[in-house]
């Protein structure tokens, strides 16, 4: 089985909309799995009839029974995050602030302290209009463990794709470079960078890159609105010749990606023109490789 | 006052609206612009300053001695994280997952464990005229960004006073980051752009907003695109929209170069002037 990663460590360069069309152009032969799990779009795109929802627990949350309180203070006194305070004589627990470490529990003297399983979020598996089947969830709002919900889409689109013999897993992953990208990148065959030709876009790239080198992962790379400005293109064609990254193609800048967008479709479905000449040619390139 | 600028999509503008913001409010009076984004930090790309000061930024993790050791695997057992394993009679530490709770250190009890500062980032401390800017870089392979946050959000409580306008660039979603990013502010002004991605993303990032308590507004990018989705609903919904910022290649052909807007595109110093306006009159209503 082969998973291809979707990254780019900045966001807004193209990711999901370029994820959506090689889903497209793949049709049945593939698992997609949105793991963007904070802010996840790609279902905007794919027409998910939402058919298996499951909570995501993941995580514990610190509870102070105050009838066996004896309000010693040691709970605030040992955590470091600053999670427990006295409100009106009482030691509350802030449940923004409470890591789940358990240290408070362990100590309290008077077993005053519980740990509750922390609901993190949801999880969906759904059809989609391609015939083919995703793995998608949202995070719980102000959820810690992104990345281990990240962990859990890819697990359960490996075990659909196992199971329904596809050799595929197209991944479109998070902005950034912290824990819900490693969670997204980790196993992955070959992560597909998505770039744009401006400064923050160039240094998000480097750092993106970095890390993926950092997991042994191959990489390739495509510039996209790459008219916006050519000169920072060939820095960036420069960056990936020196470091041996797969230039996969430049694509100019193009309105159809906010309009097909608009239309609820991938760029590919919405119209047939170059620029869906030039995508069809990127993923053939890319699955080459593979 | 505190103004974060913060959105649930990625690429909405958070960051051009942060350092124009920040570079024409300092025209006129003290400013502190902070990069909070501190897995991509993209401020100081547009941030032309002088360099006054670097602080390198640890977090604690338990270090192991095998001499006090008596493998008893207790660290093990109270490691939530499972940044502690036992192999045999080694103790192995996995720094990438460990939290610094010290539970694993303060509860050996044979003094085994001592928690050792350990790189994970840098802050720097930049300045030019009435602008300060503040950027912190979360080293690569580290995974929790949120401690770092709060490290930046605590140098600038200590370096300037409470009345002064500090402009925070957030990271994007809806998670940990952003929480410790927006946690002391004032005021939330979330980005957008008018497309289903951005109306979608915008509703996760308000509820978000709604679960904190804070107060927020609306900024519309690239106004043009798209359709009026996003307007509709914040006219649906009651929520101020502050300024729309005109879509306009100009604006990403100046962004890609890492150079301001305002100065060369008299419509955004206008919508700027609209914020800052909100913000002053946000302000003296507290």
């Amino acid at each position: 089985m082969k998973e291809i990663v979707v990254i780019s460590g900045k966001g807004g360069t193209g990711k999901t909309s370029l994820a959506a069309s090689f889903a497209c152009l793949e049709g049945r032969d593939v698992v997609v799995a949105d793991c963007d799990v904070d802010a996840a779009d790609m279902h905007l795109l794919m027409q998910p009839d939402f058919n298996k929802r499951e909570d995501f627990y993941s995580g514990e949350l610190a509870k102070i029974n105050q009838d066996e309180c004896i309000r010693c203070g040691n709970c605030a006194d040992i955590c470091r995050f600053n999670a427990i305070s006295i409100i009106d004589s009482e030691y509350i627990v802030d449940p923004l602030d409470c890591e789940g470490c358990g240290y408070c529990a362990r100590i309290c003297t008077s077993h005053a302290i519980g740990n509750e399983k922390l609901n993190a979020g949801e999880w969906f598996l759904s059809s989609i209009k391609t015939g083919s089947l995703m793995v998608h969830a949202r995070l719980g709002i102000g959820a810690d463990n992104s990345g281990k919900l990240v962990a859990k889409v890819k697990k359960e689109a490996r075990e659909i794709a196992k199971r329904n013999g596809i050799g595929l897993i197209i991944i479109d992953g998070p902005p950034g470079i912290g824990c819900p990208v490693i969670s997204s990148i980790t196993g992955a065959n070959f992560a597909v960078l998505v770039t744009e030709p401006t400064i923050s876009g160039l240094h998000d790239l480097k750092r993106a890159y970095e890390l993926v080198k950092k997991f042994n992962i191959r990489a390739g790379c495509i510039i996209n609105k790459s008219d916006l400005n050519t000169r920072t293109t060939e820095i960036i064609e420069d960056f990936l010749k020196a470091e041996d990254i797969l230039h996969i193609s430049n694509l100019p800048y193009d309105e159809i990606f906010t309009e097909s967008m608009t239309y609820g479709q991938a760029v590919i479905e919405y119209t047939n023109n170059d620029m869906t000449g030039m995508i069809k040619d990127s993923w053939h390139k890319i699955k080459q490789i593979l | 006052m505190k103004i974060a600028i913060a959105s649930g999509k990625g690429g909405t503008g958070k960051t051009t609206l942060s350092t124009n913001l920040a570079s024409y409010i300092a025209e006129e009076q003290m400013v502190v612009l902070t990069d909070l984004d501190v897995e991509e930090p993209n401020s100081g790309l547009f941030i032309k300053a002088r360099l006054l000061k670097r602080e390198t930024k640890y977090k604690m993790i338990p270090e192991w001695s095998e001499e006090n050791c008596k493998s008893c695997g207790n660290c093990h057992e109270v490691c939530n994280f499972h940044a502690i394993i036992q192999l045999g009679s080694s103790i192995l530490v996995f720094p990438q997952l460990c939290h610094g709770c010290y539970a694993c250190a303060e509860l050996c009890p044979s003094s085994a464990l001592e928690m050792v500062a350990r790189k994970m980032g840098e802050l720097r401390h930049f300045q030019n005229g009435k602008l300060n800017f503040i950027e912190s870089r979360l080293d690569i392979g580290q995974e929790q960004s949120t401690l770092l946050i709060s490290q930046t959000n605590q140098y600038i409580n200590e370096h300037f006073p409470g009345d002064i306008i500090k402009i925070y660039d957030s990271p994007p979603g809806t998670s940990c980051p952003v929480i410790e990013a927006t946690k002391d502010a004032d005021y939330v002004i979330l980005v957008t752009e008018p497309t289903p991605f951005g109306l979608h993303d915008l509703k996760l990032a308000i509820d978000t907003m709604k679960k904190l308590g804070r107060d927020f507004g609306v900024v519309l990018n690239r106004q043009g695109i798209g359709n009026n989705d996003v307007l509709d609903f914040c006219q649906q919904e009651n929520i101020p929209l502050i300024a729309e910022i005109p879509d306009d290649r100009r604006i990403a052909e100046l962004y890609s170069r890492g150079e301001l807007v305002y100065q060369e595109i008299p419509e955004v110093a206008l919508q700027l002037e609209k914020i800052l306006d909100f913000i002053m009159n946000n302000k003296d209503s507290r």
